[in-house]
């Protein structure tokens, strides 16, 4: 699940969080949150898109900007939630 | 002893008088907000003092002397006057919060032009729509916007350059144009447009009920009410080490992460991430911040971390905490004083009023949930709703109402005068909010008087919401309401009614989200989306947005005779 995951998530930040002219770098560990590419409302519209992906439901508390803060952080999050 | 003393002393004797001499405002015909916030702490013998302490996300920093504010925004004021930019010209500025932002601003001020910073989040029909109805005439900007501007430019025929503040190597188009701050030749001498003191100076855009957004316009004197505030609210002193975390976008960042901040020549620190517990706490820890002012919305998030997240740093230089934006639930207030030995103090205003008009004080009694008492040279009431007379009953819920004429009124809406004109009843100002006023003068918000939204302390409209949900392929009608939520206070919650093909699915309800939030902004982007048959409507077609947002709150519905029936 982790590579494909891993790539689904980063195409989806690519595409929904960075203008088209970016040349902003994004990989597994790149800041999400914290350097501002996905701001906290916007973190909504992700963690929708993960649920509707994995067929899962992420609690509210669980969603925090520390667990989206990179792809890393979320594949960890996926996990508690995913039945492989 | 706090700056302000007794505040009743104040209160009781003030006259903004006090706050120009303090400032000398005026002074050789001198009224340039840029002047005060930078030359002027220069001339008292602190250019060497520094003035900014700034760090980017990936960990980055730079610090500026005044004297390197006095300097580079002399440098920005000739390179826009060479560019044809002159005195009332709009400037936009539309960049994250880099030292470019706060500089370039003190820059257009001492042209003597007109400053319209925007929230860089904004999406291009939002940005559109602003520079549109400034007729602003530049902006300036990084590459990591430039492409939002270029797309709307072609509808702006009144937009003749674009700066940018970090093109390097990037090509440029048309009327773009570079300016690398830091590389440029140093103007250490620029005639500084003296301005007078209703000159316009800023312009903020704000949201409401109806329409389109529109521009407060503030002028020079402003400073004289966002001086004082500074001094007895924030408590700023010249020794001080200060963090706003407010963007410049709005008008906390304006107001008192610049003018209120530089005209008081303190050291400000700006950190350019979003937010992160720990990274907050180390960057206090870091610059020994000493005035904290922020936002109910991070102090939540912050209360979620707990005790333990502050216990990991060294927060001791933290002497005062201000909040602003949203009312402060007074479980804040009380977690605050626990986990930093302080309380946060509430404070309350608007981008209309330019300036705080009600807080809690340092040395004064904060009694946990309310805004506080109004500011010394501030009238502030409640009026009933209906008559727009003064409400002398303490504890009835009123609209807040100040009496017109402090120094940070806006003066106008842009281009919207008939507006501007209806928000005074009855010889007051009428703020929008609903209040109560205890029998010791302390205000108890109670929320707002219209369908605005306020999420994260941050007003949207929910026609500008609407009108963009309108724009999506398959909605054929909506409505934007705020649903309220923990953290926030209230997120968008929007109900769309689809039209005839469209499918209400996962899918389609994520699709509209980013829709709205490339659009506008991701504070305008509904939080959940709820489909519908139809929207409530009065028999003329008006969508009650109040019945959905009653049963939102779990609030009675009331009145539903002018209801359509089915």
């Amino acid at each position: 699940m982790a590579d494909d995951a891993k790539k689904m998530i980063i195409d989806y930040v690519k595409k929904e969080y960075l203008d088209e002219d970016s040349d902003q770098e994004i990989d597994e560990n790149t800041k999400l949150i914290s350097n501002g590419i996905v701001d906290s409302f916007s973190m909504v519209s992700l963690k929708t898109f993960l649920e509707k992906k994995f067929q899962i439901k992420i609690p509210d508390e669980k969603a925090t900007p520390k667990a989206f803060d990179s792809v890393n952080n979320i594949l960890a999050l996926l996990k508690e939630f995913v039945k492989e | 002893m706090s700056n302000i003393g007794s505040y009743d002393e104040q209160y009781k004797n003030f006259d903004w008088k006090f706050s120009a001499d303090e400032l000398e405002f005026g002074l050789n015909g001198m009224y340039n907000i840029g002047y005060y916030c930078s030359d002027r702490i220069c001339e008292k013998g602190l250019g060497s003092k520094i003035a900014l302490y700034w760090q980017g996300f990936t960990g980055e920093t730079k610090e500026y002397t005044y004297d390197d504010i006095r300097v580079h925004s002399n440098t920005i004021a000739k390179f826009l006057s060479d560019q044809g930019i002159g005195e009332g010209d709009r400037v936009c500025i539309f960049m994250d919060k880099i030292p470019e932002l706060y500089i370039s601003f003190i820059g257009i001020l001492k042209l003597g032009a007109i400053a319209q910073p925007l929230f860089s989040a904004f999406g291009e029909e939002a940005l559109f729509t602003r520079l549109d109805d400034a007729k602003t005439k530049a902006i300036m900007t990084t590459r990591k916007h430039l492409g939002k501007v270029r797309r709307i430019k072609q509808r702006l025929p009144e937009l003749k350059k674009i700066v940018v503040v970090d093109a390097e190597n990037k090509p440029l188009e048309g009327c773009e144009v570079a300016l690398a701050m830091e590389k440029m030749p140093r103007v250490d001498k620029f005639t500084i447009n003296k301005v007078g003191p209703e000159v316009p100076s800023v312009m903020h855009y704000t949201s409401g009920t109806t329409g389109k957004p529109k521009g407060a316009l503030h002028v020079h004197s402003s400073i004289i009410a966002q001086y004082i505030t500074a001094r007895w609210v924030l408590d700023l002193r010249t020794e001080d080490v200060y963090w706003c975390t407010a963007d410049p976008g709005w008008v906390t960042g304006t107001s008192y992460g610049i003018i209120g901040a530089w005209s008081t020549g303190v050291t400000q620190c700006v950190m350019d991430i979003g937010f992160n517990t720990d990274k907050w706490y180390a960057f206090i820890e870091k610059y020994k911040v000493t005035v904290w002012y922020s936002a109910p919305t991070a102090i939540r998030l912050l209360m979620k971390e707990g005790v333990e997240a502050v216990k990991k740093h060294d927060l001791s230089s933290l002497r005062h905490l201000v909040s602003v934006g949203e009312p402060l639930n007074a479980e804040a207030v009380i977690w605050s004083e626990k986990a930093y030995g302080l309380p946060f103090h509430d404070s309350y205003w608007q981008t209309e009023t330019g300036a705080i008009v009600i807080s809690n004080f340092p040395g004064m009694k904060i009694k946990p949930g309310s805004m506080g008492k109004a500011v010394p040279g501030i009238v502030a009431i409640v009026v009933d709703p209906r008559t727009y007379e003064p409400i002398k009953t303490p504890g009835t819920v009123g609209l807040i109402a100040l009496k017109p004429g402090w120094p940070s009124m806006m003066r106008t809406y842009w281009n919207n005068k008939e507006t501007y004109d209806g928000k005074f009843k009855n010889g007051w100002y009428i703020c929008g909010d609903r209040s109560s006023i205890d029998s010791e003068g302390y205000f108890w918000f109670v929320g707002r008087d219209d369908d605005v939204i306020n999420t994260a302390g941050h007003l949207v409209g929910p026609f500008e919401i609407e009108s963009a949900l309108l724009e999506h392929k398959a909605v054929a009608e909506s409505a934007a309401v705020g649903k309220p939520d923990p953290i926030n206070m209230e997120v968008v919650k929007a109900f769309v009614a689809l039209k005839p093909g469209f499918e209400a699915n996962a899918d389609l309800e994520l699709d509209i989200m980013n829709f709205i939030r490339k659009k506008l902004s991701p504070l305008a982007m509904p939080q959940t989306i709820e489909f519908v048959a139809s929207l409530p409507k009065t028999r003329s077609g008006k969508i009650m947005r109040r019945l959905l947002r009653a049963k939102e709150r779990g609030e009675e519905i009331g009145d539903i005779s002018t209801l359509e029936n089915d």
